[in-house]
C-alpha cells in the first residue's frame, strides 16, 4: 500500500531523468512497512542502462534515517528502454530483505509502467501495488483487521 | 585499537542480530580479520579476491574507503566503520 503523492513523485523523477535511469528510496518508521519520506538519489552512473547510489549521499541518508528511527521501505529505479521487471544485475545487488523494489518503465512517453517486487536470495516475487490517497483512511472493509498494523 | 563497526540488516545474521559490534585493527583489512574471528562468515561477504566486494560500501568515519586506500585504509582508536550494501542495478 502506498500513497498516491509518493507514486507521483517516483514517476516524476523517472520522467525527469529519462533517458538515464533514476533511483531513490522511500523511508518509513522502522518495522512499519509504511513508505512515508520520499528521497530522490543521484544516479552516480548517469547511465541509461545502469544505476548506483552515490556512496556519500547514501551514507548521509543512512545516518538521517538511523537518527529518525527510519528504515528503507521502498527502493525504486527506472528502466528507460525495457519493461518494469528486475534485471539480472538488479537481482544480484538486491540486499534489503524488508524493502519493496519498485520498477518504473519510461520507455513509453505517454504511459508509464510501475510494478513492485520482493527480492530475496535471488528470488523475485511480484506483489500488487495498492495506491491510496491517505494511509489513515485506507480501508480493508473488515472491522477486525487493522488498517495499518 | 577498538573501533565500532556498524552492520547492515543483511549481514546481521553473522552478528547475532547486533546492529554494531566492536573490532580491533590498524587497517581496514585487520579490522575485517578481527571481525571474522568473532563473527564467522562476515569476511567472505566483504572481501573477494583480496579487494572489497563490489556489493558493499565501506566507510571509515565519513570517507568511502574506495577512495581512501581500500582494505589498506588506516583505522584508529575510536573510529567508526560503517558497512552499507551498495544499491545498484541495471
Amino acid at each position: 500500500m502506498i500513497r498516491r503523492d509518493l507514486v507521483d513523485a517516483m514517476v516524476a523523477h523517472a520522467r525527469r531523468d529519462h533517458p538515464d535511469e533514476a533511483c531513490g528510496v522511500i523511508a518509513g518508521p522502522e518495522g512499519s512497512d509504511r513508505p512515508e519520506r520520499f528521497i530522490a538519489m543521484d544516479n552516480a552512473e548517469r547511465s541509461p542502462t545502469f544505476y548506483r547510489f552515490d556512496s556519500m549521499e547514501q551514507l548521509r541518508v543512512h545516518r538521517e534515517m538511523s537518527a529518525n528511527d527510519e528504515e528503507t521501505i521502498v527502493v525504486y529505479h527506472s528502466h528507460t528502454a525495457t519493461e518494469a521487471y528486475p534485471s539480472r544485475t538488479d537481482i544480484s545487488y538486491a540486499s534489503e530483505p524488508q524493502a519493496h523494489y519498485v520498477l518504473i518503465s519510461t520507455r513509453d512517453p505517454e504511459q508509464h509502467e510501475l510494478r513492485s517486487y520482493r527480492i530475496l536470495d535471488g528470488v523475485v516475487t511480484e506483489e500488487p501495488v495498492e495506491v491510496v490517497e491517505s494511509y489513515m483512511f485506507a480501508h480493508t472493509g473488515a472491522d477486525d483487521t487493522p488498517d495499518c498494523p | 585499537m577498538a573501533v565500532t563497526v556498524s552492520i547492515p540488516t543483511i549481514l546481521r545474521t553473522h552478528t547475532g542480530g547486533q546492529k554494531s559490534v566492536e573490532a580491533a585493527g590498524a587497517t581496514l583489512a585487520e579490522v575485517i580479520d578481527d571481525l571474522e574471528t568473532n563473527h564467522g562468515g562476515l569476511k567472505q561477504r566483504l572481501v573477494k579476491e583480496g579487494a572489497l566486494h563490489r556489493f558493499v560500501n565501506v566507510y571509515v568515519n565519513d570517507e568511502d574507503v574506495r577512495f581512501a586506500g581500500g582494505l589498506g585504509a588506516a583505522v584508529k582508536d575510536g573510529d567508526t566503520v560503517t558497512i552499507l550494501p551498495a544499491v545498484a542495478g541495471g
